[in-house]
């Protein structure tokens, strides 16, 4: 697009107050129909109640943090320039220096998540928190196959998801599967569906993928909601059972000729024992899903899909197979998320519709891009912070879905490329590269 | 046959609307191309403004139906297009020439947050206003069966014809429309020109918002009831119905949102009403595996 960037001069206090009142008046004018007026139930009837006095607050509230904001970042934008004049680093080096932090950080996760439930082991909360952030981790790995890697636009993810989840929960309920027989069938069946979804669309991309994608999360959804005599409707499945520690069970008392995890252990009875075991089930899935996908990227039919995601048409030039490509990456993908359905599924006991609406393919796609596309720690990082942002928000719970719309938006339009970005151009033109270049080829 | 044609009047209102609520897709997409999913929500924080200014106007004993109709638009469409603007000049600006799933991210989090901030601000309750618009015009009546177009549905199509008109006229044969134009094919180069770029995609979003707002207020009249969640299903179908017609095309936009409308009506008068938003997938899958450029889309040729 175009190139021209003009250098910003620094503002002054007068500009600074024009641009704050501005953004006010914008405030305003937008505060009206929606802060300043609401409509109210007066009798059976609409009645328009006012709120100025909110509204002139929301108005200098905005003028203030408007204020702050370009204070703030003309300050960023400062350090960093002396910064970047101070040390005689290239882009190179901090790249790579930024990477073997990221991996120390891994290692550091890693640690932490380990350690989590012992540390926490009687606060029912955090453990609950932490196998949710881990169910969004993996999703959101099994999606990068799709979006990071090969580049495929998919915004209806939370179909395999649903596939999962619901092959568990009809394979346990109406025939009795335990949780690891079920696992791998569940996993097939949401590939096969991530095949079927993608044998279809194969032809199409970008934003066309996209709505096709959408339009068949819907569509999985409907039916699911409206197919009462299958899928229980609306009122979904309920008392699915829980996945058991190598036939031991959670419960305070074992059926006949089994026994329960506490009594084998000889422990106490505790509800915390199942949240911990969940815990390092997902962690492990997780840990597993990580191991698999890394490998992936390193075998030919990773590197095709970043080829894919790069060019495709230089992909069919070189005699790639593209549609086995795509086929491929929507299947493993499909797949990992039919894992974390089961998990979720069996976690929950009780799953319906209301879990697999698009606002929860957003969630998934949000942690993708906001991650960083294609790193995996980025998704990390980024599932823990939207996980974590709406509970922190549920002190004032109907304030955090709007917290996490705005966020965002603005990690979004702080960091375009995610908060891991991870693709480094190898080949790159301008001369002070070369120079990066040169020293990397020196050392 | 009689029920046939109750069918088709009412699929031809539905897809009115929808169409009016594509077009403000399809333009985005054809300047900047990215899907605006926080458009869906603008149309819905319209139908919010039309139902707060049909109240204050009921509150102000105003009867005379057109007055309180034109005052009602022009309210709703100046608020609207400020949101309209605002959106693009917050969440999408910062982000123009990023990464092409960057500002899809941040438009669906513009979309979370004016479904929540609506929801916050007005209250999650469905909001009924009493009809404004009632009867209509008895076309048919056919023994079991009487085939009527209301007022309200008269309305929604004159309006649209007219504004269909209007558009059209802008778009072909203003200054404007005609860097609106330079600025789809080649936004570098429409700069170089002297085009300014950075006003046309402003205005853009501002004329895609007040045609929501239309839509907006013509939905409010027609059902009558309001909510928060109204513009996350019209904007996926408003986008089928671009996407259906050739994403970029505004003819197309309309034809799409037309075809949607009635497919959806039909399906839910003679198959499964439960399964019509299935149905209108259904048929979305197929013309873009048969077609995948849509109906009046132009094939994408890619050059290297």
């Amino acid at each position: 697009m175009s190139a021209v960037v003009f250098a910003r001069h620094a503002m002054t206090p007068a500009e600074r107050l024009r641009d704050a009142g501005w953004v006010a008046f914008v405030g305003l004018i937008l505060g009206i129909p929606l802060v300043g007026l609401t409509t109210v139930d007066v009798g059976g009837r609409l009645g328009v109640e006012t709120r100025f006095g909110l509204l002139a607050a929301a108005v200098a509230a905005v003028f203030a943090g408007r204020l702050l904001l370009r204070w703030a970042i003309d300050q960023a934008r400062n350090r960093k320039q002396e910064r970047d004049r101070a040390s005689t680093a290239t882009a190179a080096d901090r790249a790579h220096g930024a990477q073997r932090v990221v991996n120390v950080l891994g290692w550091v996760a890693l640690g932490a998540s380990i350690a989590l439930p012992i540390l926490f082991s009687d606060n029912r909360y955090v453990v609950d928190t932490a196998t949710t952030v881990l169910i969004y981790v993996m999703l959101g790995w099994g999606l990068n196959v799709v979006v990071g890697l090969a580049g495929l636009l998919d915004l209806g993810y939370v179909a395999f998801y649903a596939v999962g989840a619901y092959s568990y929960a009809l394979l346990s309920t109406q025939f009795g599967w335990s949780f690891w027989e079920a696992l791998p069938v569940s996993g097939a069946m949401a590939a096969t569906f991530g095949i079927l979804l993608g044998y279809p669309i194969l032809r199409l991309r970008g934003d066309y993928l996209a709505i096709v994608t959408l339009g068949f999360g819907e569509i999985i959804r409907i039916i699911l909601v409206n197919w009462t005599e299958f899928s229980g409707g609306p009122n979904g499945i309920s008392s699915i059972p829980r996945p058991s520690f190598f036939g031991l069970d959670f419960t305070r008392s074992a059926p006949e000729g089994s026994q329960t995890f506490a009594g084998f252990f000889g422990l106490e009875f505790s509800p915390m024992h199942r949240l911990i075991f969940l815990y390092y089930l997902i962690l492990v899935l997780a840990l597993l899903t990580h191991a698999f996908v890394s490998r992936l990227r390193k075998l030919p039919v990773g590197r095709a899909w970043e080829a894919l995601r790069e060019d495709e048409i230089a992909c069919q030039a070189m005699g790639m197979n593209t549609t086995n490509i795509k086929l491929s990456a929507f299947a493993i993908g499909a797949m990992l998320g039919g894992f974390a359905g089961v998990f979720f599924a069996a976690r929950q006991g009780f799953i319906s519709p209301e879990s697999f609406v698009f606002t929860e393919s957003a969630i998934i796609l949000a942690i993708v891009v906001l991650g960083g596309m294609g790193s995996q720690m980025g998704v990390v990082l980024a599932a823990t912070l939207l996980v974590l942002i709406p509970e922190f928000g549920r002190n004032f719970a109907e304030y955090r879905m709007l917290l996490f719309g705005l966020a965002m938006v603005l990690i979004m339009v702080w960091r375009p490329g995610g908060l891991l970005a991870h693709r480094e151009p190898t080949v790159r033109l301008n001369a002070l590269d070369k120079t990066a270049a040169t020293q990397e080829a020196a050392r | 046959m009689a029920y046939a044609l109750q069918q088709l009047i009412n699929g031809l209102t539905l897809g009115a609307m929808y169409g009016l609520i594509a077009i403000g897709y399809t333009m985005v997409y054809g300047i900047i191309g990215m899907i605006n999913f926080a458009h869906g929500d603008i149309f819905m924080v319209s139908a919010f403004i039309a139902v707060t200014a049909f109240t204050i106007l009921a509150a102000a004993d105003v009867t005379s139906i057109p007055l309180a109709l034109t005052f009602v638009l022009i309210v709703s469409i100046f608020f609207t297009s400020a949101y309209g603007w605002a959106v693009e000049r917050t969440a999408y600006r910062p982000l123009r020439g990023s990464t092409r799933l960057a500002p899809l991210i941040s438009a669906i989090g513009m979309s979370i947050f004016l479904q929540n901030s609506v929801q916050l601000t007005q209250g999650a309750r469905v909001k009924p206003i009493p009809p404004v618009l009632e009867g209509g015009i008895v076309l048919w009546d056919a023994p079991g069966f009487t085939v009527q177009i209301g007022w309200s549905q008269m309305l929604i199509i004159v309006t649209t014809v007219i504004l269909m008109t209007a558009f059209t006229w802008m778009i072909t044969q203003t200054p404007f429309g005609r860097q609106q134009r330079a600025c789809e094919q080649d936004r570098t180069m429409a700069s170089l020109l002297g085009v300014n770029v950075d006003r046309t995609i402003s205005f853009t979003f501002m004329l895609g918002a007040a045609l929501a707002a239309v839509a907006g207020v013509m939905v409010t009249v027609y059902y009558g009831v309001v909510d928060f969640f109204i513009g996350f299903l019209a904007g996926i179908k408003a986008f089928t119905a671009a996407v259906l017609g050739g994403i970029g095309s505004l003819p197309g936009a309309m034809l799409g949102g037309l075809l949607i409308g009635l497919i959806e009506s039909f399906w839910a008068a003679y198959l499964w009403a439960e399964y019509k938003d299935v149905a209108t997938f259904g048929i979305l899958c197929l013309v873009l595996m048969l077609r995948p450029s849509g109906l009046l889309g132009r094939p994408e040729v890619e050059k290297v």
